[in-house]
């Protein structure tokens, strides 16, 4: 897997995130209103994704996730860093000019009971892409290509007429996919998908994306806190914390051999399906809460909650390669799936890959 | 596409849409039924005012003043005569015109500026939001009755008005400039609590123009609250010209409106003269209650989960 990867990256990616920062000023006053800090939601996140690939993003609540697939479909205008979509730059982009681009890149939400619009019937809510972008299909074609779309999402054409609160949780979420790919975008970034989502139809949806990927050639970036679904989706993984990326790589290193501190808390938490063997392995219980992200720690952002912190990691800030240093030899072609070969990039100065994913009796 | 061909039949079963959808609804509902022929009968009254009626209202003759409608709509007069003696039927007919008139011209202006502005105010925030919110709080603390006063003082030197515009203009200017503020509250709170919901982050991130997401998405919701306050509010404007006749600046004579009979009405209703009160005011307690029914039956068609 290692192996294949290494070739991939000789391709241009589809989308690519340099040192991208997003900071939210907090504004106090009615009237004369002053800037009295900035919440850091994404501090420096760099990220790529390559076409028909799927890109996992995984950290918990609050740590920028949701902020940071805003800033990658041109929602939001990114404080500072670059957004390069299929070549070209959108992040210093006005709106008015990133409309065009809005076609390779599309949103899919988390809450399908509240990104379809209750007045809309289906066909409207399908058909609205086309009537913002009147080009892409002849208007009289475009009652065809919706049902077309709904057809391509498992749902009956015949269900144009009706409205989104005939739908269940699933059909809706299909709904949402179908407008999303209405344009023919390249990319999906999907905001937490199935997480709004019954667990037996979370398996539905996944599939279906998974589907749609092979068959449409998309590339995702999937947005989730469920680290069973990322890994299940995801060909590359990057953890966030508090608005940076600690982690990333491939899904089985960041599964089989988290190095982040950080990661291996993260996975340690994950339930075992196994009663049998529930209890046995060990698991990293993490002291304290998220540090406010308007006034995030000096230095490693984790320091605070982490038990390898020194005085090191509150003076100086780990970037990715740092993690890089490790003991481990560098991974080996003949050897790829060989344990001790991980060395993808982490931002700790103490990394170190520790197993926490699996079970023994 | 060639413009110059026909437009092709929809080979598919028509698309639906919100509108459609709601129109299709309501027309099957009795009492939507009930409240259309009301508003037609006042409409038709407003329109043709000599198919009810061949008196003629200006034709007073002051030894029939006072009659009793006792034949009730027979006879010489159908609804008797009033303190002049004028025909009663003819008086409440003819009256009829200037009241629809300037009822529904006060109240198209109001909604049409209320929620244009509170649309803005709510969608844009900010600046505009501050500059139509404080302009609202001004015309709040204004009452209604001194800046109508005031405003019309200024048309005070007309002479006797010959026509219909003439004769509505000034009092609905007036009611007008004082009664959009609530709809523009109405609609503002709708609108900033529709903005951010996901539906409209995604036609965002399709690409939708701010007009597109402030019709399509934003828009229905903000009618909802309307919808609630228009039927009283057209209460409201009636009674509120007949205060302003009584002042001598709402509509003129001979001119007359529902309100400027109501407040003659109420001098009589005490002596035994009740119909000189209670015609207009069930007219205007059947319009009100046409224009309600109307109004909350579009409420819930436009709301597909109530269907």
């Amino acid at each position: 897997m290692n192996a294949e990867l290494g070739q991939e990256h000789a391709a241009e990616p589809v989308l690519e995130a340099r040192d991208l920062v997003k900071h939210f000023p907090v504004q106090r006053g009615i009237v004369f209103k002053r800037t009295v800090g900035h919440v850091q939601a994404v501090d420096g996140v760099d990220l790529e994704l390559h076409a028909g690939k799927t890109l996992g993003v995984v950290g918990e609540s609050g740590c920028g996730k949701s902020t940071l697939a805003k800033l990658l479909v041109g929602l939001e205008p990114p404080t500072s860093g670059s957004i390069n979509l299929l070549g070209q730059e959108i992040g210093n982009l006005p709106q008015r000019k990133i409309r065009p681009h809005r076609r390779d890149i599309q949103l899919v939400f988390q809450d399908p009971y509240t990104s379809l619009n209750p007045r809309m019937t289906v066909g409207d809510i399908v058909a609205e892409p086309f009537a913002i972008h009147p080009g892409v299909v002849p208007k009289d074609k475009v009652t065809a290509e919706v049902k077309e779309l709904l057809d391509l999402v498992g749902l009956s054409p015949d269900h144009v007429n009706r409205y989104p609160h005939q739908f269940s949780g699933g059909q809706r979420q299909r709904i949402g996919i179908a407008r999303a790919l209405a344009l023919r975008p390249q990319i999906l970034v999907c905001d937490e998908p199935v997480s709004a989502l019954d667990v037996s139809i979370q398996g539905q949806v996944i599939n279906l994306l998974e589907r749609l990927r092979d068959e449409l050639g998309l590339a995702y970036v999937f947005i989730a806190h469920d680290l069973s679904v990322v890994r299940h989706i995801a060909d590359e993984v990057a953890v966030m914390y508090l608005g940076k990326i600690v982690e990333r790589g491939t899904a089985a290193e960041i599964y089989d051999h988290p190095r982040h501190p950080y990661t291996q808390a993260l996975l340690s938490a994950v339930p075992v399906p196994d009663p049998e063997l529930r209890g046995r392995r060990e698991e990293i219980i993490l002291q304290g809460d998220v540090p406010s992200p308007i006034n995030p720690p000096s230095g490693c952002r984790f320091r605070t909650r982490c038990w390898k912190a020194t005085e090191r990691c509150a003076e100086e800030v780990p970037s990715l390669d740092v993690g890089d240093n490790g003991t481990r030899p560098p991974v080996s072609h003949h050897h790829p799936n060989q344990p001790e070969g991980s060395t993808h990039p982490t931002a700790c100065f103490y990394a170190e890959e520790k197993d926490v994913t699996h079970a023994v009796k | 596409m060639s413009e110059l061909t026909a437009p092709k039949p929809e080979p598919d079963t028509a698309q639906s849409s919100l509108w459609k959808d709601a129109f299709r609804t309501m027309r099957r509902r009795p009492d939507v039924i009930i409240a259309s022929l009301i508003m037609l009968f006042v409409f038709t009254m407003a329109a043709f005012p000599t198919l009810f009626t061949d008196k003629s209202p200006t034709r007073c003759i002051g030894s029939d003043a006072r009659e009793r409608p006792d034949t009730w709509f027979t006879g010489e007069h159908p609804l008797g005569t009033d303190q002049f003696g004028c025909d009663f039927a003819a008086t409440l007919v003819h009256g009829t015109r200037p009241t629809i008139t300037l009822a529904l011209s006060v109240m198209i202006v109001a909604v049409l500026i209320g929620m244009v502005t509170g649309i803005l105010a709510g969608y844009y925030g900010g600046v505009i939001d501050a500059i139509i919110s404080r302009a609202v709080d001004v015309f709040i603390v204004v009452p209604l009755m001194l800046g109508a006063i005031l405003l019309l003082s200024l048309f005070r030197g007309r002479g006797a008005p010959d026509n219909l515009f003439e004769t509505v203009a000034p009092p609905a200017i007036a009611l007008a400039i004082f009664g959009w503020m609530e709809f523009t509250r109405y609609t503002r709170a709708a609108t900033i609590e529709t903005k951010n919901l996901d539906y409209v982050t995604a036609a965002r991130c399709l690409g939708a123009k701010d007009r597109r997401i402030m019709f399509k998405h934003i828009l229905p919701n903000a009618i909802i609250p309307v919808t609630a306050v228009i039927p009283t509010t057209l209460g409201s404007i009636i009674v509120a010209e007949s205060a302003l006749a009584v002042l001598g600046i709402g509509v003129q004579p001979p001119a007359t409106s529902w309100g400027v009979l109501l407040s003659n009405g109420t001098q009589w209703a005490a002596g035994g003269y009740i119909y000189l009160f209670g015609i207009p005011l069930l007219l205007l307690i059947l319009t009100v209650f046409s224009f309600a029914t109307f109004g909350d039956a579009l409420r819930d068609a436009l709301d597909p989960k109530l269907r």
